[in-house]
């Protein structure tokens, strides 16, 4: 019988697998992160704000829009055929079924961000700084992705069984990662700017706070959102 | 399989009622009876998808809910197929496997679609299979890993001659390695044929038990008719 | 009701639910008083006690302000140990209360946030300020909006207490994170030194005044608690019997 880490990884397997068979969800949510880059930079007033200035702001905004769209469709397929039925009649620990989605939504979702990033820095003239920087943006979007899909996965289980359930995930779903985002957007701003990470250390010790009281507190939340 | 008293209770309406029954290995257990008696319900309880109110079910020993354990022993085969669309006859039974532990899980994979004559068709997507065909897959996903007791909801819904020979057969395969069945239909002939012992069941519990031996079938069917329409 | 008594030793569901509704005097004498102590506090606060030097009559403000805004938060920890509380428990009675203190408690987060806002303007010339104390209170608002839109949106009642329990219980967690964020941020960006009127030490008139305020806006919680509260027990009672 799998433990919890290998059941987890089983279900992040087969979702990902699934994914890959559709491909609709991941390159709807890239032409929609891409559309709303561009789409932001003309609505500013590009005398009165630098493009530069905007972007970490831009960034970390079309990260939770478009991880909102990676969210949902976690759960969609197993609503279908009641699939999740065959998961809860498993042997496996409830939550290994949330850890093996929530991995799943990760790599969708930093998947994401690794076109996202660079359209941005080409769009807004962002200078990515040297390999140094580009690390630390890479392990502060990991970071800043783990915190989203900790409690959107969670979110998403429920809302997909609610009237409304697509008006119902980002309303749950959004005031949560507010403080994902202020931290995020700093700390990249900084970093862009050619400041040392020791600087935002503040920020990153909430980020990394808020990975850890989540994950715990909707991994221990999740069995009583799929069963009675 | 055992069930004690066994209650489910959604708000104020019990949809299983105090319900008890003990079966032993190779029996099969027919519930017949008719829309909103409790049936999909308790067969739910007893699969561990759900948490009886009051009350509780055995599973070779193992009292449910009680966790991956329990499970373990148990297949569940509902009308509705619990596959994944985008995945392949095999992928899908092979992520039960592994999931329930199955020690070779592709050779069981194997195994089981061959014995539900799907080795044919076993790669490719089960969108693209027929709804017979579905469910033959979701029969052998809820086989391959031995189960001792396999619940069945309305399976021979949707299947053909050649689908539903293929279900019998598994069926009387795995009694007679000492699996028990609890099958829920309308079907009184086929539920009849299976059997080793029927229930009707109305309004959360069961208002007939009796084993299949002291069935005249004629009188059964009448008795049946009565029962449902009284209800309805 | 006389067929709870002849049946079966009830679940823990139904054990709840089987409820004595109305057998209570059908005049609310707490929530008389309450409303009595939350008039009396005005009348004081606007004609006995005196006008602040500093910010002149607008100042009034604060006596409702801080709180209603100790009532706000107030009612979301009653929220979240309910919710708490039916997790562990299963007592449909805990999910009742908890939805209780979210409907009294969305009311006085609005009014904590409309009173800011009109404090705000005299005071430091501007209808909002993103100060972590505020932006919490917000964001309180939302988590309450959410529960009760969720509340809306679930049929079955043990989802319903389920689902929401888990979005009370998260949303505790949230709040501080928000808090601190703003705070952060605010330090870190020097903005416009509005110049919040933090607790000015008082004057033994405006301290009374300040605390009878505390006292009966607590005490007018309360009975709207317990006023809705009831209504949620004579709701459910009522489904009981309709079969529901």
């Amino acid at each position: 019988m799998p433990d919890t880490l290998g059941a987890a990884l089983l279900i992040a397997r087969k979702d990902l697998a699934i994914e890959f068979r559709t491909r609709t969800a991941f390159f709807s949510a890239v032409v929609f992160a891409l559309l709303a880059i561009v789409i932001f930079f003309f609505a500013w007033d590009p005398t009165a704000v630098a493009a530069s200035d905007l972007a970490p702001g831009v960034l970390w905004v079309i990260f939770t829009f478009s991880g909102l769209l990676g969210l949902h469709r976690s759960f969609g397929v197993e609503m279908a055929d009641r699939a999740l039925d065959g998961l809860l009649g498993a042997p496996v620990p409830r939550h290994a079924i949330y850890l093996g989605k929530a991995m799943a939504n990760l790599v969708f979702v930093l998947a994401i961000e690794v076109i996202a990033v660079p359209a941005v820095a080409l769009f807004y003239d962002m200078p990515l700084g040297g390999a140094k920087s580009v690390a630390a943006l890479a392990a502060l979007m990991i970071l800043a992705a783990i915190g989203l899909v900790a409690v959107g996965t969670l979110f998403a289980a429920m809302s997909v069984n609610t009237r409304l359930g697509e008006l119902m995930l980002p309303m749950l779903s959004l005031p949560f990662f507010v403080p994902i985002v202020i931290p995020a957007a700093q700390t990249t701003a900084r970093l862009l700017a050619g400041r040392p990470v020791s600087e935002s250390i503040g920020w990153l010790k909430i980020l990394v706070a808020f990975d850890l009281v989540f994950v715990a507190a909707c991994t221990m939340a999740f069995p009583h959102t799929i069963e009675d | 399989m055992e069930a004690d008293a066994l209650v489910r209770a959604f708000g104020h309406r019990r949809a299983v009622n105090g319900l008890s029954f003990a079966l032993d290995a190779g029996e099969c257990l027919a519930v017949f009876g008719p829309n909103g008696a409790g049936k999909t319900t308790l067969l739910r309880v007893l699969a561990g998808l759900l948490r009886p109110t009051q009350g509780r079910a055995i599973v070779s020993g193992v009292p449910l809910p009680g966790g991956p354990e329990a499970r373990r022993r148990i297949g569940f085969i509902s009308h509705a197929s619990m596959l994944y669309a985008a995945l392949t006859a095999r992928e899908n039974v092979e992520l039960a496997a592994r999931l329930f532990g199955v020690p070779d899980p592709r050779a069981a994979t194997a195994r089981v679609l061959d014995a539900m004559r799907m080795t044919p068709r076993a790669d490719t997507p089960v969108r693209a299979l027929s709804r017979g065909m579905q469910q033959r897959v979701s029969i052998a996903r809820a086989m391959v890993h031995d189960p001792h007791v396999v619940l069945l909801d309305e399976p021979f819904t949707g299947l053909d001659a050649s689908g539903a020979a293929a279900l019998s057969n598994a069926l009387g395969v795995l009694r007679g390695s000492g699996a028990a069945l609890v099958l829920v239909t309308h079907n009184l002939d086929e539920g009849l044929a299976l059997a080793t012992h029927a229930a009707i069941m109305t309004g959360g519990a069961f208002v007939r038990y009796e084993p299949r031996a002291a069935i005249d079938p004629r009188a059964y069917a009448e008795s049946y008719r009565n029962l449902v329409a009284l209800d309805a | 009701m006389t067929d709870t008594a002849t049946r079966n030793p009830l679940g823990s569901h139904a054990a709840s639910d089987a409820v004595r509704p109305a057998a209570r005097a059908t005049f609310d004498w707490l929530f008389v008083v309450a409303v009595l102590a939350v008039i009396a506090t005005f009348i004081r606060a606007i004609y006995f006690t005196p006008i602040e030097a500093l910010q002149g009559p607008a100042q009034k403000i604060y006596y409702v302000h801080p709180p209603s805004a100790w009532v706000a938060f107030l009612a979301f920890g009653i929220v979240a140990i309910a919710s708490l509380g039916y997790l562990w428990m299963k007592d449909m009675r805990l999910d009742r209360l908890a939805e209780s203190s979210a409907e009294v408690g969305v009311v006085f987060t609005t009014i904590t946030l409309m009173t800011g806002s009109l404090w705000g303007k005299p005071i430091w010339g501007t209808w909002w300020t993103w100060d972590a104390r505020l932006t919490s209170t917000l964001f309180l608002w939302f988590i309450y909006v959410g529960y009760l839109i969720l509340r809306g949106a679930i049929e079955d009642h043990g989802m319903r207490a389920r689902y929401s329990a888990v979005l009370g219980i998260l949303g505790s967690l949230l709040i501080p994170f928000i808090h601190l964020s703003v705070y952060l941020f605010r330090t870190l960006h020097p903005m416009p030194i509005i110049g919040k009127p933090s607790k000015p030490s008082l004057p033994n008139d405006m301290l009374e005044t300040f605390l009878l305020a505390f006292c009966s806006f607590t005490l007018l919680y309360v009975a709207l608690l317990r006023a809705r509260y009831r209504l949620a027990t004579d709701r459910a009672a009522l489904e009981a019997e309709e079969g529901r």
